[in-house]
């Protein structure tokens, strides 16, 4: 006699509604009351038919809970027991030529701050920056063979991303390369949109004025209120920053309104205070987003997190999502960019074989031209996936693309979080555990709490406020901003 | 489905399929739906329960069943001709490894007789494993 048992699946709570979310397709379903019952019943243990009618005799007809376990079954909620389970998911590769669709150029590896933590310069970088073989500043003429390639590698629609260092170091290439680029975009009939990243220490009215006409997507990087920012983001001599940005980052705001302009902030274990940072961000300097991200470190680094770090911001994580559930009920913005990114990909129902689009749909460019998985490991030889004059080198691409499917990663098979995981960053995985195909297992249980988080929102918004939830339709494949 | 509501949109695309698997997918004129084109045509695809299944040729059969030898109509019509023949067109052409041996391996020769199947069916050696 075949046996029930619970499949691969996520039960979660949500307005006092019960759902699933289904691993790997990543459906959210709404459960009734029998089907509930059910999924109850094989939770305690696998079941028989005969077990699941006596448990709920008297109260559903017979046919009904055969229908309702037909349906279970058709969706893999419950599986029978025994049964071979069935491979994650077919290791099936992307047809080549992928399109590009974010270019992440590095313009410098110089930075004018000193920031502790940094992947580039602190104690875990992957780069030689000091004394490499890579120049210190991107030239013009490599940007443009940059650009090149990216119109060549892309589809009809590009990102290009700039990025540092110090992005605005090297703002004379910017100023040469954005025309260059639309005019090339404009002649072979494709569209290009523009971001950067920066500390915002070297903005001046120039500057801003240039970002604004080229309609840039702007992020700063920046950690809080003064105390916060001046713990790490100090300038060589030590000097905190955070007087310098500030009025900067207001006149940025203030002249640049055609796109919106994000925060993001950098978590270490002393600059915890999740809440008191986005409320200065949002209101004191007006962002439009905030997004956190905890530091990437070797554990025992005076700024690596410890079990508790992560505990700690993940309950002030809950705390801020909480206000967006209540903001997206009422219809009202709310800046807290974690959320509305992992609502957006819930809403979806995204299921990732890989972590992120680095090594295919996004690629790094180094200041002397070498293409990498990504703008972190951009300039490392051992990450390297060709360079922007001989185009990117499909062997080495389809060999990290086969090593690194979740398929692989056999740790994560029986996790349910993982269609949005997919074994996080690889930067991550180098930096903790020393190779790009390792899954962060460090972090397995931040990942779920949050995504349950999410979920839990993700369901209370949709019952109390649908509407909202059309941001998300046909959820834009609009490139997140390198961090 | 009734007792799952779908809620984000991959959702809506699994409940879809769903329903589809459940939906009655032979019509009452089976002629009819293979001139409308718009599903493939899918051996044995006789009661409600069968879901529309991958473009099969007609005569074959997706289940190891005795007795199944019946086209998607129930008639015999549809099979392969001569029905003789459906052995090897199975055994080279098709999915077929349940029921024939293992002739790369274990019985290379076990059709060495056979060299018409339709006058010779009787001479293929039985194979015991």
């Amino acid at each position: 006699m075949s046996l029930l048992t619970s499949g691969d699946c996520h039960a979660f709570e949500a307005g006092g509604q019960r759902y699933l979310y289904l691993a790997p397709s990543a459906a959210v379903l709404a459960v009734d009351d029998l089907s509930g019952a059910v999924l109850d019943a094989v939770a305690s243990g696998p079941q028989s038919r005969a077990d699941l009618l006596a448990g709920l005799s008297g109260r559903y007809a017979e046919s009904e809970v055969d229908e309702c376990v037909g349906e279970l079954l058709k969706v893999r909620a419950v599986s029978i027991a025994a049964t071979p389970a069935p491979r994650t998911s077919p290791r099936i590769l992307p047809l080549t030529p992928i399109p590009l669709s974010t270019m992440v150029l590095n313009v410098t590896s110089q930075c004018n701050l000193s920031c502790a933590y940094c992947y580039e310069y602190g104690e875990d970088k992957i780069v030689e920056t000091a004394n490499g073989r890579q120049p210190k500043w991107m030239s013009e003429d490599t940007a443009r063979e940059s650009i090149d390639f990216l119109l060549r590698e892309s589809g009809s629609s590009a990102h290009l991303t700039f990025f540092g260092g110090e992005t605005l170091l090297n703002f004379k290439v910017l100023r040469t390369a954005v025309p260059y680029a639309k005019a090339q975009a404009a002649a072979l009939g494709k569209q290009i949109d523009f971001s950067l990243t920066t500390n915002a220490t070297l903005l001046t009215d120039e500057m801003i004025e240039f970002l604004a006409e080229h309609r840039f997507g702007v992020t700063i990087s920046i950690d809080g209120p003064k105390d916060l920012q001046n713990k790490f983001r100090v300038f060589h001599n030590g000097a905190g920053s955070y007087d310098m940005v500030a009025p900067k980052i207001k006149a940025l705001i203030a002249r640049h309104r055609s796109r919106p302009i994000g925060a993001r902030v950098t978590l270490t274990r002393d600059t915890l205070d999740v809440r008191r940072i986005y409320d200065h961000l949002m209101n004191e300097l007006g962002f439009h987003e905030v997004g956190f991200a905890p530091v990437t470190a070797t554990p025992g680094r005076v700024h690596a997190f410890s079990e508790e770090g992560f505990e700690h911001v993940l309950a002030e994580f809950r705390d801020l999502a909480r206000d967006y559930r209540d903001a997206a009920v009422a219809g009202r913005h709310h800046g807290f960019s974690n959320v509305r990114e992992t609502l957006a990909e819930i809403h979806k129902g995204a299921s990732k074989a890989w972590p992120c689009g680095a090594g295919f749909g996004l690629l790094g460019v180094s200041t002397g031209g070498d293409v990498a998985l990504c703008h972190r490991f951009a300039g490392s030889d051992d990450h390297k996936l060709g360079t922007v004059r001989d185009g990117i080198n499909r062997d080495a691409q389809r060999a990290f693309l086969d090593e690194h499917h979740i398929d692989r990663k056999t740790d994560c098979r029986t996790c349910w979080a993982r269609p949005l995981c997919a074994g996080g960053c690889y930067h991550e995985a180098h930096t903790r555990h020393g190779s790009t195909v390792r899954p962060n297992l460090h972090y397995c249980e931040w990942v779920r709490g949050w995504t349950d988080t999410c979920l839990q929102i993700y369901g209370e918004i949709a019952q109390a406020n649908p509407a909202f939830l059309r941001e998300f339709d046909g959820a834009s494949d609009e490139a997140p901003q390198p961090s | 489905m009734k007792h799952l509501s779908p809620v984000n949109e991959k959702a809506r695309r699994l409940a879809q399929a769903v329903d589809q698997s459940a939906a009655p997918p032979v019509p009452e004129n089976p002629a009819t739906a293979a001139d409308a084109g718009d599903r493939d045509v899918v051996a044995l695809q006789q009661t409600p329960q069968q879901p529309p299944g991958p473009h099969i040729p007609l005569g074959c059969s997706t289940i190891f069943s005795p007795g199944w030898e019946v086209d998607r109509t129930g008639g015999t019509a549809g099979l392969c001709q001569p029905v003789e023949r459906d052995l090897f067109d199975c055994h080279f052409g098709c999915y077929w490894p349940a029921q024939v041996p293992d002739q790369l391996n274990h019985a290379p020769d076990w059709t060495k007789k056979c060299a018409s199947a339709q006058k010779d069916w009787r001479k293929i050696d039985v194979i015991f494993p």
